[in-house]
Protein backbone atom coordinates (compact mmCIF):
# COMPACT_ATOMS: atom_id res chain seq x y z
CA UNK A 1 0.00 0.00 0.00
CA UNK A 2 2.79 2.27 0.93
CA UNK A 3 4.51 1.55 -2.33
CA UNK A 4 1.12 2.61 -4.59
CA UNK A 5 1.33 5.79 -2.38
CA UNK A 6 4.55 6.51 -3.29
CA UNK A 7 4.02 6.25 -7.33
CA UNK A 8 0.38 8.01 -6.96
CA UNK A 9 2.47 10.70 -5.38
CA UNK A 10 5.17 10.24 -8.19
CA UNK A 11 2.92 9.96 -11.09
CA UNK A 12 0.91 13.34 -10.28
CA UNK A 13 4.35 15.19 -9.83
CA UNK A 14 5.58 13.85 -13.36
CA UNK A 15 2.28 14.59 -14.70
CA UNK A 16 2.09 18.01 -13.44
CA UNK A 17 5.51 18.65 -14.85
CA UNK A 18 5.03 17.23 -18.02
CA UNK A 19 1.52 19.58 -18.85
CA UNK A 20 3.98 22.58 -17.85
CA UNK A 21 6.61 21.64 -20.43
CA UNK A 22 3.74 21.28 -23.26
CA UNK A 23 2.17 24.59 -22.04
CA UNK A 24 5.76 25.87 -22.67
CA UNK A 25 6.16 24.54 -25.95
CA UNK A 26 2.76 25.13 -27.25
CA UNK A 27 3.66 29.60 -26.17
CA UNK A 28 6.96 28.99 -28.61
CA UNK A 29 4.52 27.13 -31.37
CA UNK A 30 1.99 29.94 -31.08
CA UNK A 31 5.11 32.65 -31.20
CA UNK A 32 6.20 31.35 -34.26
CA UNK A 33 2.53 31.47 -35.86
CA UNK A 34 2.30 34.85 -34.61
CA UNK A 35 5.64 36.15 -36.68
CA UNK A 36 4.60 34.36 -39.63
CA UNK A 37 1.42 36.78 -39.36
CA UNK A 38 3.62 39.59 -39.03
CA UNK A 39 5.31 39.04 -42.32
CA UNK A 40 2.26 38.21 -44.34
CA UNK A 41 0.59 41.33 -42.90
CA UNK A 42 3.57 43.33 -43.92
CA UNK A 43 3.06 43.10 -47.30
CA UNK A 44 -0.59 44.51 -47.05
CA UNK A 45 0.35 47.08 -45.03
CA UNK A 46 3.73 48.47 -47.39
CA UNK A 47 0.82 50.66 -49.16
CA UNK A 48 -0.58 52.08 -45.88
CA UNK A 49 2.04 51.76 -42.92
CA UNK A 50 0.58 55.11 -41.34
CA UNK A 51 -2.51 55.85 -39.01
CA UNK A 52 -5.44 54.74 -41.22
CA UNK A 53 -4.39 50.92 -40.65
CA UNK A 54 -4.51 51.14 -37.32
CA UNK A 55 -7.48 53.17 -37.21
CA UNK A 56 -9.07 50.68 -39.20
CA UNK A 57 -8.05 47.42 -36.85
CA UNK A 58 -9.36 49.25 -34.16
CA UNK A 59 -12.85 50.27 -35.62
CA UNK A 60 -13.05 46.23 -36.38
CA UNK A 61 -12.33 46.03 -32.70
CA UNK A 62 -14.76 48.72 -31.36
CA UNK A 63 -17.61 47.12 -33.42
CA UNK A 64 -16.70 43.73 -32.28
CA UNK A 65 -17.21 45.17 -28.26
CA UNK A 66 -20.16 46.26 -29.74
CA UNK A 67 -21.45 42.87 -30.48
CA UNK A 68 -20.39 41.53 -27.46
CA UNK A 69 -18.15 39.32 -29.91
CA UNK A 70 -15.33 38.48 -27.47
CA UNK A 71 -13.23 35.94 -30.57
CA UNK A 72 -13.25 38.66 -32.81
CA UNK A 73 -12.41 41.04 -30.72
CA UNK A 74 -9.78 39.25 -29.83
CA UNK A 75 -8.88 39.11 -33.37
CA UNK A 76 -8.93 42.21 -33.89
CA UNK A 77 -6.88 42.81 -30.89
CA UNK A 78 -3.89 40.72 -32.62
CA UNK A 79 -4.17 42.17 -35.88
CA UNK A 80 -3.95 45.59 -34.01
CA UNK A 81 -0.32 44.32 -32.81
CA UNK A 82 0.85 44.08 -36.05
CA UNK A 83 -0.72 47.37 -37.30
CA UNK A 84 0.62 49.42 -34.70
CA UNK A 85 4.24 47.50 -35.14
CA UNK A 86 4.59 48.43 -39.12
CA UNK A 87 3.44 52.02 -38.05
CA UNK A 88 5.69 54.33 -40.12
CA UNK A 89 6.83 57.15 -37.73
CA UNK A 90 9.73 58.63 -40.03
CA UNK A 91 8.09 61.36 -41.69
CA UNK A 92 6.96 63.29 -37.60
CA UNK A 93 9.87 65.71 -35.79
CA UNK A 94 11.58 63.94 -33.68
CA UNK A 95 9.09 64.87 -30.36
CA UNK A 96 6.51 64.18 -32.07
CA UNK A 97 8.07 60.54 -32.53
CA UNK A 98 9.18 60.26 -29.30
CA UNK A 99 5.49 60.64 -28.19
CA UNK A 100 4.42 57.97 -30.85
CA UNK A 101 6.71 55.81 -29.70
CA UNK A 102 5.14 56.19 -25.91
CA UNK A 103 1.28 55.82 -27.83
CA UNK A 104 2.15 52.70 -29.58
CA UNK A 105 3.65 50.47 -27.05
CA UNK A 106 1.40 51.43 -24.42
CA UNK A 107 -1.50 50.35 -27.45
CA UNK A 108 0.05 47.32 -28.33
CA UNK A 109 0.60 46.15 -24.61
CA UNK A 110 -3.70 46.45 -24.42
CA UNK A 111 -4.34 45.38 -27.88
CA UNK A 112 -1.87 42.49 -26.72
CA UNK A 113 -4.13 41.54 -23.64
CA UNK A 114 -7.32 41.94 -25.96
CA UNK A 115 -6.20 39.63 -27.65
CA UNK A 116 -6.24 36.88 -25.15
CA UNK A 117 -8.69 38.08 -22.19
CA UNK A 118 -12.46 37.41 -21.80
CA UNK A 119 -15.00 39.98 -22.57
CA UNK A 120 -14.64 42.22 -19.64
CA UNK A 121 -11.02 42.64 -19.53
CA UNK A 122 -11.05 43.16 -23.62
CA UNK A 123 -13.53 46.14 -22.26
CA UNK A 124 -11.35 47.60 -19.44
CA UNK A 125 -8.30 47.78 -21.72
CA UNK A 126 -10.07 48.97 -24.77
CA UNK A 127 -10.65 51.93 -22.66
CA UNK A 128 -6.98 52.85 -22.26
CA UNK A 129 -6.64 51.81 -26.14
CA UNK A 130 -8.78 54.54 -27.21
CA UNK A 131 -6.86 57.25 -24.82
CA UNK A 132 -3.90 55.69 -27.00
CA UNK A 133 -5.20 56.18 -30.17
CA UNK A 134 -7.22 59.54 -29.90
CA UNK A 135 -3.54 60.69 -28.55
CA UNK A 136 -2.48 59.21 -31.60
CA UNK A 137 -4.46 60.53 -33.97
CA UNK A 138 -4.21 64.63 -32.78
CA UNK A 139 -0.74 63.93 -34.03
CA UNK A 140 -0.94 62.06 -36.85
CA UNK A 141 -4.26 63.56 -38.48
CA UNK A 142 -6.94 61.32 -40.38
CA UNK A 143 -8.81 61.51 -43.46
CA UNK A 144 -11.63 60.61 -41.89
CA UNK A 145 -14.11 62.62 -40.17
CA UNK A 146 -14.10 61.06 -36.54
CA UNK A 147 -16.48 60.89 -33.49
CA UNK A 148 -15.31 61.23 -30.06
CA UNK A 149 -18.16 59.66 -27.88
CA UNK A 150 -18.33 59.57 -24.17
CA UNK A 151 -20.20 56.81 -22.08
CA UNK A 152 -20.29 58.42 -18.35
CA UNK A 153 -21.49 54.99 -16.59
CA UNK A 154 -18.17 53.04 -17.52
CA UNK A 155 -15.60 53.02 -15.11
CA UNK A 156 -16.28 56.62 -14.04
CA UNK A 157 -16.56 57.66 -17.41
CA UNK A 158 -14.84 56.74 -20.90
CA UNK A 159 -14.20 57.35 -24.64
CA UNK A 160 -13.84 56.03 -27.34
CA UNK A 161 -13.69 56.45 -31.01
CA UNK A 162 -16.38 55.99 -33.78
CA UNK A 163 -16.48 56.54 -37.64
CA UNK A 164 -20.43 57.63 -36.93
CA UNK A 165 -22.86 59.93 -35.68
CA UNK A 166 -24.99 57.60 -33.85
CA UNK A 167 -23.80 56.00 -30.50
CA UNK A 168 -22.95 52.53 -30.33
CA UNK A 169 -21.24 51.85 -27.11
CA UNK A 170 -18.71 49.22 -26.83
CA UNK A 171 -18.25 49.36 -23.55
CA UNK A 172 -22.01 47.62 -22.83
CA UNK A 173 -22.41 46.03 -26.08
CA UNK A 174 -26.75 44.44 -26.11
CA UNK A 175 -27.27 45.86 -22.64
CA UNK A 176 -26.90 49.28 -22.90
CA UNK A 177 -26.11 49.85 -27.02
CA UNK A 178 -27.02 53.39 -26.79
CA UNK A 179 -25.73 54.89 -23.84
CA UNK A 180 -23.80 57.85 -24.26
CA UNK A 181 -23.06 61.35 -26.27
CA UNK A 182 -20.75 62.53 -29.13
CA UNK A 183 -18.44 65.06 -27.24
CA UNK A 184 -15.97 65.71 -29.82
CA UNK A 185 -15.61 65.86 -33.48
CA UNK A 186 -12.25 65.18 -34.78
CA UNK A 187 -11.46 66.25 -38.60
CA UNK B 1 1.07 -5.73 -8.92
CA UNK B 2 4.26 -6.54 -10.93
CA UNK B 3 3.58 -4.14 -13.73
CA UNK B 4 2.36 -1.51 -11.01
CA UNK B 5 5.43 -1.64 -9.44
CA UNK B 6 7.86 -0.97 -12.32
CA UNK B 7 5.80 1.88 -13.34
CA UNK B 8 6.06 2.90 -9.81
CA UNK B 9 9.81 2.60 -10.47
CA UNK B 10 10.19 4.43 -13.63
CA UNK B 11 8.15 7.81 -12.71
CA UNK B 12 10.11 7.29 -9.02
CA UNK B 13 13.15 7.23 -11.20
CA UNK B 14 12.09 9.98 -13.89
CA UNK B 15 11.42 12.35 -10.55
CA UNK B 16 14.64 11.95 -9.14
CA UNK B 17 16.14 12.75 -12.64
CA UNK B 18 14.39 15.65 -12.99
CA UNK B 19 16.12 17.50 -9.50
CA UNK B 20 19.33 17.21 -11.89
CA UNK B 21 18.14 20.21 -13.89
CA UNK B 22 19.83 23.18 -13.38
CA UNK B 23 17.06 25.88 -12.62
CA UNK B 24 17.60 29.59 -12.94
CA UNK B 25 16.51 31.98 -9.99
CA UNK B 26 14.87 34.94 -9.83
CA UNK B 27 17.40 36.45 -7.27
CA UNK B 28 19.17 39.89 -6.78
CA UNK B 29 20.44 41.92 -3.71
CA UNK B 30 20.46 45.17 -6.32
CA UNK B 31 17.78 47.57 -5.33
CA UNK B 32 17.64 49.47 -8.80
CA UNK B 33 16.79 53.70 -8.69
CA UNK B 34 13.94 52.73 -10.58
CA UNK B 35 12.33 51.17 -8.02
CA UNK B 36 8.98 51.79 -7.14
CA UNK B 37 9.19 51.94 -3.16
CA UNK B 38 12.55 54.58 -4.21
CA UNK B 39 10.84 56.67 -6.45
CA UNK B 40 7.50 57.24 -4.83
CA UNK B 41 6.87 58.46 -1.16
CA UNK B 42 4.81 54.67 -0.40
CA UNK B 43 3.75 55.19 3.12
CA UNK B 44 5.26 52.10 5.30
CA UNK B 45 1.67 49.40 5.39
CA UNK B 46 1.74 49.96 1.59
CA UNK B 47 5.46 48.59 1.02
CA UNK B 48 4.90 46.05 3.17
CA UNK B 49 1.60 45.05 1.33
CA UNK B 50 3.33 45.13 -1.88
CA UNK B 51 6.64 43.57 -0.82
CA UNK B 52 4.19 40.53 0.46
CA UNK B 53 1.62 40.70 -2.38
CA UNK B 54 3.53 41.34 -5.45
CA UNK B 55 7.01 41.59 -4.89
CA UNK B 56 7.61 37.57 -5.42
CA UNK B 57 6.58 37.69 -9.03
CA UNK B 58 6.75 40.95 -10.49
CA UNK B 59 9.89 42.00 -9.54
CA UNK B 60 13.87 40.95 -9.96
CA UNK B 61 14.01 39.00 -5.97
CA UNK B 62 11.91 36.46 -5.17
CA UNK B 63 11.40 35.15 -1.56
CA UNK B 64 11.77 31.47 -2.70
CA UNK B 65 9.80 28.83 -0.50
CA UNK B 66 11.67 25.66 0.91
CA UNK B 67 9.72 23.69 -1.60
CA UNK B 68 10.96 25.30 -4.64
CA UNK B 69 13.82 23.39 -4.61
CA UNK B 70 11.78 20.60 -5.92
CA UNK B 71 11.27 19.83 -8.79
CA UNK B 72 8.81 20.26 -10.95
CA UNK B 73 7.79 23.03 -8.30
CA UNK B 74 10.89 24.91 -9.47
CA UNK B 75 9.50 24.95 -12.91
CA UNK B 76 5.60 26.19 -12.40
CA UNK B 77 6.96 28.84 -10.14
CA UNK B 78 9.84 30.04 -12.19
CA UNK B 79 6.69 30.03 -15.66
CA UNK B 80 4.74 32.26 -13.07
CA UNK B 81 7.63 35.45 -11.89
CA UNK B 82 8.60 35.14 -15.66
CA UNK B 83 5.11 35.79 -16.91
CA UNK B 84 4.87 38.57 -14.04
CA UNK B 85 8.03 40.20 -14.90
CA UNK B 86 7.29 40.84 -18.07
CA UNK B 87 3.71 42.16 -17.41
CA UNK B 88 5.11 44.87 -14.70
CA UNK B 89 8.63 44.68 -12.64
CA UNK B 90 8.14 47.25 -9.70
CA UNK B 91 12.79 47.51 -9.46
CA UNK B 92 12.08 49.01 -13.00
CA UNK B 93 9.03 51.15 -12.47
CA UNK B 94 10.53 54.49 -13.38
CA UNK B 95 12.00 53.54 -16.39
CA UNK B 96 7.92 53.70 -17.52
CA UNK B 97 7.04 56.72 -19.45
CA UNK B 98 3.76 58.43 -17.56
CA UNK B 99 1.64 57.15 -19.67
CA UNK B 100 2.60 53.64 -19.74
CA UNK B 101 3.08 54.30 -15.39
CA UNK B 102 -0.97 55.38 -15.82
CA UNK B 103 -1.43 51.97 -17.80
CA UNK B 104 -0.06 49.89 -15.11
CA UNK B 105 -1.73 51.35 -12.15
CA UNK B 106 -4.94 51.23 -13.42
CA UNK B 107 -4.50 47.63 -14.18
CA UNK B 108 -3.10 47.15 -10.80
CA UNK B 109 -6.19 48.81 -9.52
CA UNK B 110 -8.73 46.78 -11.72
CA UNK B 111 -6.43 43.05 -10.91
CA UNK B 112 -7.34 43.46 -7.09
CA UNK B 113 -10.37 45.01 -7.27
CA UNK B 114 -11.06 41.70 -9.48
CA UNK B 115 -9.68 39.50 -7.05
CA UNK B 116 -7.57 38.52 -9.83
CA UNK B 117 -4.32 39.06 -8.38
CA UNK B 118 -2.71 37.99 -6.41
CA UNK B 119 -2.94 34.28 -7.77
CA UNK B 120 -5.23 31.72 -5.55
CA UNK B 121 -2.41 29.52 -6.24
CA UNK B 122 0.00 32.14 -4.43
CA UNK B 123 -2.11 33.04 -1.66
CA UNK B 124 -3.23 29.41 -1.52
CA UNK B 125 0.41 29.15 0.43
CA UNK B 126 1.10 32.77 1.03
CA UNK B 127 -1.92 33.40 3.57
CA UNK B 128 -0.96 36.75 4.54
CA UNK B 129 -0.86 38.11 0.88
CA UNK B 130 -4.23 38.03 0.25
CA UNK B 131 -6.03 41.50 0.33
CA UNK B 132 -8.64 41.41 3.19
CA UNK B 133 -8.95 45.01 2.74
CA UNK B 134 -7.97 46.67 -0.61
CA UNK B 135 -9.10 49.89 -0.15
CA UNK B 136 -5.79 51.38 1.45
CA UNK B 137 -4.19 50.20 -1.47
CA UNK B 138 -6.41 50.98 -4.30
CA UNK B 139 -7.06 54.54 -2.49
CA UNK B 140 -3.00 54.91 -2.71
CA UNK B 141 -2.48 53.44 -6.28
CA UNK B 142 -5.62 55.83 -7.57
CA UNK B 143 -3.77 58.79 -5.71
CA UNK B 144 -0.41 57.71 -7.57
CA UNK B 145 -1.92 57.23 -10.64
CA UNK B 146 -4.21 60.86 -10.50
CA UNK B 147 -1.27 62.35 -9.83
CA UNK B 148 0.63 61.58 -12.76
Amino acid sequence: MKNLKMSIAAMLLLAVSFTNAQEKEKMNHNHGDMKMDHSKMKMDQMQDAKAEAVLSDYFTLKDALVGDDTKKAAQSGTKLVASLKSFDKSSYTIEQQEELVDIIDDATEHAEHIAKSAIDHQREHFKTLSKDIADMVTITGTKNILYEQFCPMYDKGSVWLSLQKDIKNPYYGSKMLTCGKVQKEIK
Amino acid sequence: MKLVKIIALVLLLAFVGIQFIPATRNQSDLIPETDFMLVNKVPETIQKKLQVSCYDCHSNNTKYPWYNKIQPVTWFLENHIEEGKAELNFNEWDSLSNRRKKSKLRSIIKQIESGEMPLESYTLIHKDATFTEAEEMISYITQLKDSL
